[in-house]
């Protein structure tokens, strides 16, 4: 195997902090195509240019993503990268494993990969850094083999226009505060739309992430286009021996709490802690910090948010709040359906490219509730309108006049 | 071992073997028996150290998590080498992180110590619980992107030495989230996070006429760009670009690879701070920009690493208990932390796009 002069890179296999450079290092040491990689990011470094080409069309039968073509632009330098495709892994929801588990796609890897994973792809995906053409189809057997036992058996995620892997914070496996079963959401729902992620038939990426609440430890509202975010009804719940456990161990509850709470609903008087729990709109910073004393109680699901994306092209959105409050329970038929309208309506009305939010955008976000059957409430804005330009229908106009007509019989406006 | 071993399959093999649309498996196959026992009965939890919490259970049941640090990009000998740390003391179960770091979960109080210690001794950093800094989240980089402007796990490296501190011991007045993307991309979303470096371009890109026509489609091309630059050019059988009008997005080059926005001279860094996904308190913030172009300088990007302590060490000495970076800037305003920090306030700080009206300031009320 050819050895690389590494000088610059070997600069990152110092400090405390985990180095890639010993990572792709040890893959290196017996693994051609890990050698290339490392011999062409230290190029990379001395030059300050990437050298992958763009992706090329590869993947497995059947399939239009799950695969990432790339290939290196200097392949008379790096022969062993020539072919280097990514491969996405879905992973399970929560990112849970057994080693027995660990170990099989780890040796699936060295077999016909370069060595190197990523744990984890930024959508959530268990990624194979770099295979060849050829070695694909024999991965995705490898991985899915009937021959093996179901919990060995791991499929492709998605790529390109399609609905990509769907993933989830780690919910009610280990948290008190998941408002529902992500991790069975996540599941469930990415196994009810396989078609949909392996078959690219969009115009752009859609993604979906399950949070248990607002604390949103998968960055739901801020990296999938469909939001799907924990909240309660009922009151917060409070055991005031705890706040006392809180107070002592040298929390100013004063400061650290009712002085925090944005809506100001919470009072305490040195003995007893109160919540106004109408006036409370549930963000979690209370119940995050004083985690001993107070808990969510009542009626559970999910506020639905549409729309994030990353800037390119009209700038960065964060999700929209459309649905302020579904149930998510199995089999998560209203949700289902809600994806299938939503998917219906970008499809009708949107060119390559552009992804759910940058649609509503364009067409006004009632073509989109319309489509989906929602009607407006004011859970979904932060402030009404501020110019008088807006579209009425000739049904609009006939409700409102209708209305007219019934006031003046009884005398009584309605609003 | 895996269960095929060592043998590779056939391709006949292959043709008979694989299934489609399987999905991933079960998680229920891969959960702890005390997590899959109490699924869904969690009463609290308590951050015992930097990296080390506890789960209790309604029933009582106690499941100790010690979180890891990964830089993301793993060889599979190291995943073996977890595997064995795992069968030691978690019974076979770990669990990885929406930040890329490792859970090993423990539930025989006893293997705590042990567990820590044989991590320590291989050079696992523990920590990032709590009001501290976890796992940089970031993009593939010049390891395997065609588009990418920077390397992304250097400068994270480069990052996260100097911050270590924040993650194994020191604590902030909350917790701190940094990300990187390697190109405006921004597959890494990094547009909500406290502190976040973006690899930028700063020049129109040349057009490869030769090459375009034949390798692009050239309406997609026209409509890639955002700011309608770019229009067709049938003389060249190729699309020109109205340069006073480009903010080199690199939108195009992501369409057509005959428009070569890469330059290795002018790529540089961008910081934006201030951002935040979850709700509590206040409501998710952008990231905002304040430091517009820092070089490129691998292999450890002196001027970047600086930038970003100088700011976590500014949030620290100033922020109130809980306060988020974007949340206390809110509070003292923007003007006062470009005062506080020293960083030059430019132009390309203030909004010009469709945004402005929504952060130019419309008061006489500011501080000087």
């Amino acid at each position: 195997m050819k050895k690389y002069e590494t000088p610059l890179l070997d600069e990152l296999e110092k400090g405390p902090f985990p180095s890639f450079v010993k990572e792709i290092k040890k893959a290196a040491a017996k693994n051609e195509m890990a050698n290339d990689e490392l011999g062409q990011l230290e190029y990379s470094f001395k030059t300050k240019r990437g050298y992958w080409k763009h992706g090329g069309i590869v993947g497995v039968l059947g399939y239009g993503g799950g695969v990432i073509g790339r290939y290196s632009d200097l392949p008379h330098m790096f022969p062993n990268v020539e072919f280097f495709h990514t491969v996405r892994v879905n992973q399970p929801s929560g990112w849970f494993y057994t080693t027995e588990v660990l170990r099989e796609l780890a040796d699936i890897c060295d077999k016909y990969g370069s060595g190197i994973m990523n744990m984890h792809g930024s959508t959530g995906d268990l990624v194979f850094l770099g295979t060849t053409t050829e070695n694909l189809e024999l991965i995705f057997a490898e991985l899915t083999s009937k021959e093996k036992p179901a919990h060995l058996r791991f499929d492709l995620g998605g790529s390109g226009s399609a609905m990509r892997t769907p993933s989830c914070c780690v919910g009610q496996a280990r948290c008190e505060w998941a408002n529902y079963d992500t991790m069975e959401a996540c599941h469930q729902i990415t196994q009810e739309f396989q078609d949909e992620l392996h078959r690219p038939a969009f115009n752009y990426k859609f993604k979906f992430k399950f949070a248990g609440c607002a604390c949103d430890c998968c960055a739901s509202i801020a990296r999938s286009d469909c939001s799907v975010i924990g909240t309660w009804k009922g009151p917060i719940l409070i055991d005031q021996d705890a706040v006392k456990w809180h107070e002592k161990k040298g929390m100013d509850i004063s400061r650290e709490i009712v002085k925090m709470c944005p809506t100001e609903c919470i009072s305490y008087d040195g003995k007893e802690l109160k919540i106004n729990n109408d006036e409370c709109n549930r963000c979690m910073h209370c119940i995050s910090k004083m985690h001993h004393a107070l808990k969510p109680s009542g009626e559970r699901g999910a506020t639905i948010c549409i729309g994030n994306k990353a800037p390119i092209v009209i700038g960065t959105i964060i999700s929209h709040v459309i649905i302020p409050f579904m149930k998510m329970e199995p089999p998560f038929t209203e949700f289902k359906e809600l994806a299938r309208k939503m998917w219906d309506w970008w499809d009708e009305n949107s060119h390559p490219r552009e992804r759910i939010g940058e649609v509503i955008e364009f067409k006004g976000m009632r073509s989109f509730l319309e489509a989906i059957g929602v009607e407006p409430i004011p859970q979904m804005i932060k402030e009404p309108r501020r110019d008088p330009f807006f579209f009425f229908t000739e049904g609009d106009i006939e409700r409102f006049k209708k209305r007219e007509e019934e006031e003046k019989k009884t005398g009584k406006f309605i609003f | 071992m895996g269960f095929y071993g060592d043998r590779k399959l056939t391709a006949e093999e292959a043709k008979r073997l694989r299934e489609t649309d399987i999905g991933p498996p079960h998680y229920s196959n891969f959960l702890h028996p005390v997590i899959k026992k109490n699924y869904g009965k969690w009463k609290e939890h308590e951050i015992l150290s930097p990296g080390v919490m506890v789960h209790t259970a309604e029933s009582g049941d106690k499941i100790w998590s010690v979180r890891v640090q990964t830089c993301r990009l793993i060889a599979t000998d190291t995943v073996r080498e977890v595997c064995d740390i795992v069968d030691k003391y978690c019974g076979g179960y770990v669990r990885w992180t929406s930040r890329n770091n490792i859970e090993f979960l423990v539930s025989d109080e006893k293997n705590l110590e042990p567990l820590q210690k044989e991590l320590k001794e291989k050079g696992y950093m523990i920590g990032g619980m709590g009001p501290r800094i976890s796992n940089m989240v970031h993009t593939q980089g010049w390891v395997h992107c065609h588009g990418a402007a920077t390397d992304a796990s250097g400068i994270v490296k480069a990052v996260m030495d100097e911050v270590a501190d924040y993650i194994t011991t020191k604590e902030l007045p909350a917790k701190l989230r940094l990300a990187l993307a390697c190109c405006p991309n921004m597959c890494g979303a990094v547009h909500c996070s406290d502190i976040a470096v973006v690899a930028i371009h700063t020049k129109v890109p040349p057009v490869d006429h030769d090459r375009l026509g034949k390798i692009c489609e050239i309406p997609t091309v026209i409509a890639s760009c955002p700011t309608k630059a770019i229009s067709p050019d049938p003389a060249k059988k190729s699309v020109k670009i109205k340069d006073e009008r480009c903010m080199y997005c690199g939108n195009c080059f992501t369409v057509c690879p005959a428009i070569d926005i890469k330059d290795p001279y002018r790529d540089g860094l961008a910081i934006v701070i201030g951002g935040k996904v979850n709700c509590l308190r206040t409501p998710t913030k952008f990231s905002r920009l304040v430091i517009p172009y820092i070089s490129n300088e691998p292999p450890r990007w002196p001027k970047v690493v600086a930038a970003v302590k100088h700011i976590i060490e500014l949030y620290a000495k100033n922020a109130r208990k809980h306060e988020r970076l974007g949340e206390w800037i809110d509070r003292i305003g923007w003007e006062r932390f470009f005062k506080l920090s020293g960083i030059e306030f430019t132009y390309q700080a203030i909004d010009d796009f469709t945004f402005m009206r929504e952060t130019l300031r419309n008061q006489s009320t500011f501080k000087w």
